[in-house]
């Protein structure tokens, strides 16, 4: 094992953060500029085969530059994209769909978002009611997809519906390629907690034919979960990028700020409390990278432990950094003004993102 | 010791609860159990129904127009309005300045402000706070300089919570740059009408402004409107902060967020069950309960020493440190009910005349806003830093 960077990943950060210096404002909701961009740097190709166009790296890349995404608080539909979508396509994707919509996805003209949780649903994959049911040449969905993330921003939705079984097991899940402006789909769009966007999504009476369905009838679940599980992996570097930016912001406050005649950061209390942070941020390191690192284990089992394990313990790491960020700024730190309230933010949007500490240590626990 | 609650603690229980939900307005108690955002006019309008039946001010004597009550009837009376739906009773005329007025107020200054007080016919507003003196309130840089019979003031406060709404704020100002620092403040009220405060709203995490910046630029103030002697406003301040140290508890708020978590954890579903009936967020819940019980008990130790007219010190320290973790701990908790409808988030929706629909069209939205505010508990009115060091000392000296 080596875990320094080599001269290419140290140039892929580089060009990441350089490129992010550059951006000033936190973008609200999508930006085609930066879209454009993303495309330009041959980003947005990082997991897709060289075949389609794209870079086939290592989960490693992916990792560099969702740290740099994390200090920066980038926040446009990557993961759904460049993360989540391009590996599910190129992982179950027929020669025909992964030909036609790969390169689309590197060169940015296509934008997919994962639209599987359902309202009541919380985190529970498998827990969908939303239907398929097959007439004639093609499908017939019907349901409602909950907190569908950059739904708004996507051309094609990979829709999680049930082509057979009961309504909470994982066999009889078909996936689906659906467009995003075809009859019958409502996407309603909102904006979320850290700046971004998020959609409900109904599906009434959506009709659409065989060959959108993704991956075989009804086995979408053990794809599904492995995709969210690179999603899972690239947050949890996004996260500790994040976590990083507030330790630099927080240390810099504690030199600077004065009270008591001296800089708060004389004060041992706070000392200690920086240093639990640090602590906390190094767990979560390590974590990220064995989540990168065993992503693409063969067994199931260890691949999942790995990444529970990593977005439980970057849920809890991901709470106490931001909120002892908050606390160590004082009343700075509850304003919307300085930056270490929309690291917390995005945080705390990261916990709550395919499953939150509780949900991973459950998933965890079935698997001990 | 008799650890029996007096059967009048139980008929005073009723009494409140039954006053409240006959007397609570149902749009304000929507707006509060929703976590919507509270209006001027609504905390106006509970005041003056509860100042109507005599309970407009809990802490005050009698003869003040307070209700004479002791401190475990005060805790109870929060309990019981906040778990209602009640919105707080503003704490900065009743709990803050009322009381200085009474303790070192001229009998003018008490005549003049406590009935309006009671009536909210004046909103108060607390000008500690600068730029930089927080923690370190002492090192206060607003100057009030005499001239002829007028203080001219100038300078800055910060983080003035609801000055938009208020028409007074009380000032600790330096009026002598000389000697120790803590000998050169004096206590000031200021009409916010008067030339030369300019209010500025300061956006909060939460999309909110309850908080402000207060610019006070060559305003002059009567000298009628000092409190008590000139340099001797920290011991004015010392005194607010010492009166009614049990009320920094928020044993109400406790209450009312652990009273919305279980209802919450009941109705969201989680494999088509209940939440709470998951065994991991019910022994959250459970652990939590266990903490409010703990501090509830710890403000009953707390209130009765208060009532035999002992002081309490570091015991006011820990009931500030305890009632703010856990509002904090159950605002979080409330947060993950939601599961992924924490995530989307609407500000407008904050605001009860909203009229769209939010992404989960239940009620969801207003959680995450609360956990992140609700970090400003352990922040304000004495950072919890500074509480562990006045606990620190208590047990250590000054000097260990
Ligand atoms: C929502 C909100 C409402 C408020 N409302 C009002 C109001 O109405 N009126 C008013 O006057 N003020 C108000 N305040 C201000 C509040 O009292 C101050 O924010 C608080 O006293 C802390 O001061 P500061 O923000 O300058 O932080 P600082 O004092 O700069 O503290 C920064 C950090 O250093 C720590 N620290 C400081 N000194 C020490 C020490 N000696 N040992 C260990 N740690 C230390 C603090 O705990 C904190 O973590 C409000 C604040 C907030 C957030």
């Amino acid at each position: 094992m080596n875990f320094s960077y080599s001269e290419e990943q140290q140039m892929l950060a580089e060009t990441v953060m350089r490129w992010l210096a550059a951006e000033t404002v936190v973008q609200r909701g999508f930006s085609p500029e930066r879209w454009g961009e993303l495309a330009e740097l041959g980003l947005l190709g990082l997991n897709v085969d060289e075949d389609h166009g794209g870079l086939g790296a290592t989960p490693v890349e992916t990792l560099i530059v969702m740290q740099e995404f994390g200090r920066a608080l980038f926040g446009q539909p990557f993961v759904s994209t460049a993360v989540v979508g391009a590996a599910l396509l190129g992982n179950i994707g027929s020669a025909a769909q992964r030909d036609d919509m790969l390169p689309r996805i590197v060169n940015g003209s296509l934008r997919v978002a994962l639209a599987t949780l359902e309202p009541g649903a919380r985190f529970d994959l498998a827990d969908i009611s939303t239907t398929a049911v097959r007439q004639g040449q093609s499908y017939v969905l019907n349901g409602r997809k909950a907190v569908v993330l950059h739904g708004d921003s996507a051309h094609v939705l990979i829709v999680c519906a049930r082509t057979s079984g009961g309504q909470r097991d994982q066999d009889g899940l078909t996936l689906f390629l659906v467009d995003a402006t075809a009859a019958g789909v409502t996407v309603r769009g909102s904006p979320t907690l850290d700046g971004q966007r998020a959609a409900e999504i109904s599906l009434a009476d959506v009709q659409v034919p065989l060959d959108s369905v993704l991956g075989e009838i009804g086995s979408g679940y053990v794809p599904l979960e492995w995709a969210v599980d690179r999603g899972i992996a690239a947050l949890c570097a996004e996260a500790v990028g994040a976590m990083e930016k507030l330790m630099e912001l927080t240390a810099e406050h504690l030199r600077t700020r004065k009270q008591f005649g001296q800089p708060i950061g004389r004060f041992q209390a706070l000392q200690h409390r920086l240093a639990d942070m640090q602590i906390a941020v190094e767990q979560a390191r390590s974590m990220a990278l064995q989540a990168a690192a065993l992503i693409e284990h063969p067994q199931r089992n260890e691949r999942r432990k790995a990444l529970s394990a990593a977005k439980a313990m970057i849920g809890r790491s991901g709470h106490f950094v931001g909120q002892q960020a908050v606390q160590l700024h004082g009343g700075m730190g509850m304003t919307a003004e300085l930056a270490v309230g929309n690291y917390f933010k995005r945080l705390t949007c990261i916990d709550m993102t395919w499953g939150n500490t509780d949900h991973h240590v459950e998933l965890y626990g079935d698997l001990l | 010791m008799d650890l029996r609650e007096s059967p009048e603690t139980q008929t005073f229980r009723a009494e409140v609860a039954g006053f409240v939900a006959a007397r609570l307005p149902p749009d304000i108690r929507a707006k509060v159990l929703g976590f919507l955002r509270i209006e001027r006019q609504d905390y106006v309008r509970w005041q003056r129904i509860l100042n109507e039946r005599g309970w407009g001010a809990p802490s005050w004597p009698r003869e003040q127009g307070g209700t004479g009550w002791n401190a475990r009837q005060r805790s109870l009376f929060e309990e019981e309005c906040f778990v209602a739906g009640a919105p707080r009773q503003m704490p900065f005329g009743l709990s803050m300045v009322g009381p200085v007025l009474q303790a070192f107020g001229s009998e003018h200054q008490q005549k003049r402000f406590l009935p309006r007080i009671l009536t909210m016919e004046d909103w108060w507003c607390q000008g500690y706070s600068e730029p930089g003196a927080g923690s370190d309130l002492a090192s206060l840089t607003t100057r009030a300089e005499r001239q002829d019979d007028v203080y001219i003031v100038n300078g800055q406060k910060t983080w003035t919570s609801f000055a938009h709404w208020a028409n007074w704020i009380f000032c600790l100002v330096r009026t002598r740059a000389s000697g120790k620092p803590q000998e050169g403040i004096s206590f000031l009220l200021i009409d916010m009408t008067s030339p030369g405060v300019r209010v500025k709203p300061i956006r909060t995490l939460d999309e909110g402004a309850d908080v402000n910046e207060v610019f006070l630029d060559d305003v002059a103030v009567p000298m009628a409107n000092l409190v008590g002697e000139e340099n001797r406003g920290w011991t004015i301040a010392k005194f607010l902060l010492g009166h009614e140290r049990t009320t920094i508890a928020g044993i109400g708020t406790c209450k009312r967020l652990l009273v919305r978590l279980k209802e919450l954890a009941r109705s969201e579903p989680k494999r088509g069950r209940p939440l709470i009936e998951d065994p991991r967020f019910r022994d959250r819940i459970v652990k939590v309960e266990i903490d409010v019980r703990a501090h509830e008990w710890s403000l009953m130790r707390a209130s009765s020493l208060e009532q035999a007219g002992k002081s309490i010190g570091a015991e006011a320290s820990i009931l500030k440190i305890r009632g703010s973790e856990i509002q904090q701990e159950l605002s979080q908790l409330l947060m993950e009910c939601a599961g992924p409808y924490a995530i989307p988030h609407l500000p407008e929706a904050l605001n009860a005349e909203f009229a769209g629909e939010t992404a989960d069209g239940h009620g969801l939205n207003a959680l995450a806003a609360q956990y992140l505010d609700l970090r400003k508990v352990s922040i304000y009115g004495g950072t919890n830093e500074v509480q562990k060091n006045l606990i620190a000392r208590a047990l250590l000296g000054s000097q260990p």
